[in-house]
């Protein structure tokens, strides 16, 4: 897939499934995404975003996380049809 | 006779039962406040096993420890400065895969380890099971199953800590072997390294922090000039930025 086919979780509505393909920014803010569970192949549901719309509640590796969009937009991947 | 007291570190992700295991083995024998210049809760604890005391500090939960959060800094200077005589890393056994990150971090930093892992009711009720005996071989270090809020397992935790801290228990630490470009720069960081911190910390641990550009690592040993020239420090960090 290339990278231009791919959507930002950012934008990914609440209910929707996504699968992280890669983390688009270096240093500091990319080791503490991987750490909180973003890594590439894994698999992220939205859970909801807050009433003023950031931060959203993340579900991956068994784990909810909070993340602000200025963080959810350097995660880049496809959106999971729910089948 | 010399007696002494043996120090316990508990670290683990957030909300895996690292608290909950504290009260259970320190009951009412606890001290908290916050750690020296941060506003981050420091707990302490004491209990006594078999006539031997054993001082427990219950770490930040975190995820990781290079992140450079308050807490992260504090569990990672505890483990690295204070050189517990156990670390006892607390896993959620219902999100192994998460919670290992953060155990093979500790694993690079010491090999004095043991796994626990605690919320085994929790994976029984989820229908999970764990080889804790492939597991424990595979990490090179004890692993031990508990449910802390049932007092479940910890007669063998216990038991364990006691053997760990006398010598008995020879552990092999699983080391993370990473790109053969970043093996090939350790490899040339390493004399230096030890040239520098000696013995006194794990080499393999310090060349990678230096190679990731961990500065506020690099801070804190500056800050620890008993341990860690302050010159070797900064030679060390310009020899990395050199390979
Ligand atoms: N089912 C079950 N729940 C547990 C067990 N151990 C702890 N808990 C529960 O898990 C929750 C978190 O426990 P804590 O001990 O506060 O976890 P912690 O690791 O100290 O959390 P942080 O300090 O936030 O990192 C609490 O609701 C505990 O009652 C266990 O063995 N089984
Ligand atoms: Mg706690």
């Amino acid at each position: 897939m290339t990278e231009a086919k791919l959507a930002r979780l950012s934008d990914a509505q609440p209910g929707e499934r996504f699968r992280i393909a890669k983390i688009n920014i270096e240093g500091t803010m990319k080791r503490r995404l991987l750490d909180l569970g973003f890594v590439p192949g894994c698999e992220v549901t939205v859970l909801q975003k807050s009433p003023l719309g950031d931060p959203t509640a993340y579900r991956v590796s068994h784990t909810t996380i909070a993340l602000r969009k200025e963080e959810s937009d350097h995660i880049y991947g496809e959106r999971i049809d729910n089948e | 006779m010399n007696k002494r007291e043996y120090t316990i570190a508990l670290a683990g992700n957030p909300n895996t039962g690292k608290s909950t295991l504290f009260n259970v083995l320190t009951g009412l024998r606890q001290h908290t406040g916050n750690w020296p210049g941060k506003t981050v809760v420091h707990a302490e604890g004491f209990f006594t096993y078999k006539n031997e005391e054993y001082r427990i500090i219950d770490l930040p939960g975190t995820y990781s420890l290079y992140s450079n959060s308050a807490d992260e800094e504090v569990a990672r200077d505890f483990i690295i400065f204070s050189k517990p005589d156990v670390t006892l890393v607390v896993l959620d056994a219902t999100a192994l895969e998460r919670n290992l990150n953060l155990a093979l971090q500790v694993l690079e930093m010491t090999d004095r380890v043991i796994i626990c892992l605690n919320l085994m009711d929790e994976a029984k009720k989820k229908g999970i099971v764990i080889d804790i005996a492939n597991l424990s071989k595979k990490l090179g270090v004890p692993v031990v199953p508990l449910a802390a809020r049932n007092k479940e397992g910890i007669e063998e935790l216990l038991e364990t800590v006691a053997r760990m801290v006398h010598g008995e228990i020879n552990t092999t630490p699983l080391v993370v072997s990473y790109s053969r470009a970043i093996e090939e720069k350790i490899a040339k960081l390493l004399p230096l390294v030890k040239e520098v911190v000696g013995e006194e910390y794990p080499a393999r641990w310090v060349a990678l922090r230096l190679l990731d550009g961990d500065t506020s690592l690099l801070h804190a040993l500056q800050h620890h000039p008993h341990h860690f020239l302050k010159e070797g420090a900064t030679y060390a960090c310009h020899c990395a930025k050199s390979v």
